[in-house]
């Protein structure tokens, strides 16, 4: 039998012993609530900036709209654990695991057709996806109240917390994919926009998805969610070894696409689209490849979180915070997975938790007035980011570096002189 | 010729596919689902809705200002600068410290005893707006030299991050305690309100009393808000298309190494072009201020972003596009407040650009590479 490499037994090593580690600091006590809420926060931040980081790091898209699909994610998967938790039925989960499912079919229905219909714009393409949406959630809903009454009493079947248990684990995927489906309807036609462009359409998105969220208990007709009160009553389950557990499969899924013939044509849409189309790259379906899994990963975490907080408010969600991952993956650097795994934790940790109990009372506000500077001195002299090109072994890739500044004309005529 | 003799021979299903027929039915919808749904809830009330248009139209000219610095530094620069929404709001605080604090626009009953009080309310007010826009040019000049002009040759979107990050240390500076604090202040503004209600002719509207149903209300400050921005949209054309740095900003923005190969100094009219974009955001923002008798630290991000929508809208680069686009941004924002729910205006106008982008990228008044300001 063929040993993996050893850089990837100690990758695996070392990542389970720290997951192990932080567990007992925290079953032991020695870590108080505070500290072990923000190390969980850390990872979510981390799940969050990897998909960031795909989508604009390895992928070139400038997008802001990751913080609503953290939204989504959350408020998704909440909804399916409040309603088994609090009311005892598994309605929000059969629903939704039948919505995700349809929707996925109906994409792959659509996509199926439009491959017969040449030359057909992304807004009628749209369109049509449109339609399938909503004759697959149509269905999966009425398919769905026939469902309701089996799984729940299966369900109920089980010991209680094991139930829980499996609730959240499906309540996190679902979200996740369900993240992921919105992104693919919204990408569709938005990836077609220039960069910055892109960066403000995405930006929309975030607000409208807050917007929606306001409103959730009277426009979209969910009461438990409450609107601009905020949602209680989540059940607190995002332990320590849950989000461990996604940050690895997170980092897993990341370093292997990276590493695939995927991962290099995803990076060759970044360095030149052109060159790429030249190479015979579809450009258009890498876009929206990585856009998906970014936002999946963006919803995956967005469930955990709203399962840490145990409490969700629609300001959590204003697009002001949409930035920090976007600020995150520039710290770690654009294009660095171990740059926004540590800076994710950084992040949280100095930000949220140092700065608060070292500065003195009212010197709280300062942290804001510190990052920004922090950032430009950043973008100013090390444009790199914090970690450059440095990765830890096992998520080394065989890539190219980001290409980093437009070759003047002057120096092209330098080099050629040269 | 070949496009008219293609379509005679197509099939109608060709031509369903390469006109964008489904496309343009959704948006059909979209558009007649939204005015069905206003002229429903409008034809109870036509008072209402006139009622609305006008608040539309008092924001909107403050949003063309601000519009303007935007589409002027993206036609030339190819930024979104998100700091210019934090310039606006730079403004308001010092038309608020000018008048509300130190009374500035009281200076020339000051000075000279026995001036004419309207007079003296004029050539006031007149200075501290000049203050105020002189104050946003400069600090909008020292963002450009400290934070763009290092990056001008760096990929795009690392000045546009740059841009993110100065909003960032402007809101949050200014969010300090002893700078502007985090706490929303009222604004007096230098004159009066005086409201007036048209029911049967214009009748002016006694302090404390309620107008007759079905009449419509507007105030002096509307007036001057249309008075202002109209005069200084004027100034504005005139400065880019009469004189030579207004000729020079357009071959700027035109061709930059070309510019720079006729002798124009291209650093020095980008600096020009922010300065003047950012004297318009703050005389925007004291009027602003003037209108909703409000400042905050925050009050400049989201009039900044729909003000980019607004030049999107209008064509950006487009000096009479930013002025139509933010009207006609208003007038969807106050419609969809009025009759759907407040916060839905953000999610329309955002809804708006998307749509914008998908189908007319250009904007309005379209040609982006020609019609350059």
């Amino acid at each position: 039998m063929k040993l993996p490499q050893r850089s990837t037994m100690i990758f695996f090593g070392a990542y389970i012993l720290i997951t192990v580690l932080v567990q007992a600091l925290i079953s032991f006590g020695i870590l108080n609530a505070f500290w072990s809420t923000l190390l969980r926060l850390g990872a979510v931040y981390a799940i969050v900036s990897l998909g960031l980081n795909l989508i604009y790091g390895f992928n070139g898209q400038f997008s802001l709209g990751q913080w609503g699909f953290y939204a989504i994610g959350a408020y998704v998967a909440a909804d399916m654990t409040f309603r088994w938790t609090q009311q005892g039925s598994a309605s929000g989960l059969v629903i939704l695991l039948l919505v995700v499912l349809l929707v996925g079919v109906s994409f792959l229905g659509v996509s199926w057709v439009l491959k017969r219909i040449p030359g057909l714009d992304p807004l009628s393409a749209f369109a049509l996806y449109l339609v399938g949406v909503f004759a697959a959630a149509f269905l999966a809903i009425m398919l769905g109240r026939v469902l309701i009454d089996p799984a729940s009493s299966i369900l109920k079947s089980m010991p209680d917390a094991l139930a829980t248990q499996i609730v959240f684990f499906l309540a996190v995927l679902i979200a996740g994919v369900f993240a992921a489906e919105v992104s693919y309807l919204f990408g569709l036609p938005i990836l077609t926009l220039g960069s910055d462009y892109f960066g403000i359409a995405t930006l929309g998105f975030t607000i409208i998805v807050k917007v929606l969220l306001d409103n959730s208990d009277t426009m979209l007709g969910f009461e438990e969610m409450k609107g601009a009160r905020g949602m209680i009553g989540i059940p607190k389950i995002g332990s320590w070894l849950w989000v461990a557990i996604f940050l690895l499969v997170v980092l897993i899924v990341t370093r292997n696409l990276l590493q695939s013939s995927h991962g290099r044509a995803i990076v060759s849409v970044r360095e030149d689209e052109l060159a790429a189309k030249a190479m015979g790259i579809d450009v258009a379906n890498q876009k929206i490849i990585t856009f998906v899994i970014g936002s999946l990963f963006a919803g995956l975490a967005g469930a955990l979180y709203a399962h840490i907080n145990g409490f969700l408010h629609p300001n959590t969600f204003n697009f002001i915070k949409s930035f920090d991952p976007m600020i995150i993956i520039v710290f770690g650097g654009l294009g660095s997975v171990s740059g926004t795994l540590v800076v994710s934790f950084i992040w949280i940790l100095v930000l949220e938790g140092l700065l608060r109990q070292v500065l003195p009372e009212g010197f709280e506000t300062w942290r804001f007035v510190v990052y920004p500077l922090l950032l430009l001195i950043m973008m100013l002299l090390r444009p790199k980011g914090l970690m450059g090109g440095t990765e830890l072994p096992y998520l080394r890739q065989i890539l190219p570096p980001l290409r980093k500044k437009e070759a003047k004309p002057e120096e092209v005529a330098k080099a050629g002189g040269d | 010729m070949d496009k008219s003799s293609k379509s005679t021979t197509s099939s109608l299903y060709e031509r369903a596919i390469r006109e964008r027929w489904i496309g343009k039915g959704l948006l059909a919808l979209i558009s007649i689902l939204a005015v069905g749904y206003i002229s429903f809830n409008a034809k109870d009330s036509p008072s209402l809705f006139v009622q609305q248009l006008v608040n539309g139209l008092q924001i909107g000219f403050v949003y063309a200002l601000i519009a303007l610095g935007y589409t002027m530094v993206y036609g030339i620069v190819k930024l979104i600068n998100f700091a210019h929404g934090d310039v606006f709001m730079v403004g308001a605080f010092v038309s608020f410290y000018a008048i509300d604090r130190y009374e500035l626009h009281t200076w020339p009953s000051k000075v000279i005893p026995g001036i004419p009080p309207l007079l003296s309310l004029l050539i006031g007010i007149i200075t501290t707006i000049l203050l105020t826009m002189a104050v946003c040019a400069i600090l909008a000049i020292a963002i450009e030299r400290f934070a763009y002009k290092p990056l001008r040759d760096a990929p795009r979107i690392s000045a546009l991050i740059t841009a993110i990050g100065v909003s960032f240390f402007l809101e949050y500076f200014g969010a300090l305690q002893f700078v502007f604090t985090p706490n929303f202040i009222t604004y007096k503004g230098p004159f009066t309100t005086t409201t007036w209600y048209i029911n049967n002719g214009i009748h002016r509207l006694e302090a404390g009393t309620a107008p007759p149903d079905n009449s419509v209300l507007f105030s002096n400050i509307l007036i001057i808000i249309i008075v202002v921005s109209l005069l200084l949209l004027a100034i504005l054309q005139f400065i880019v298309r009469r004189t030579k740095i207004g000729k020079a900003m357009r071959a700027t923005a035109f061709d930059k190494p070309t510019a720079r190969l006729m002798g124009i100094n291209v650093d020095s009219i980008i600096s020009v072009t922010f300065a003047i974009g950012a004297a318009l955001a703050g005389a925007g923002g004291i009027l602003y201020a003037t209108a909703y008798h409000q400042v905050v630290f925050f009050m400049g991000i989201m009039p900044g972003l729909k003000a980019f929508i607004s030049a999107v809208l209008g064509g950006i680069g487009s000096i009479p596009g930013a002025l139509v686009g933010a009207l006609i941004l208003c007038q969807a924002e106050v419609l969809s407040a009025g009759y759907i729910s407040t916060p839905m205006r953000d999610a329309v106008a955002f809804t708006i650009l998307i749509l914008v982008l998908l189908v007319r990228p250009t904007g309005i008044f379209g040609e982006p590479e020609r019609e350059k300001a």
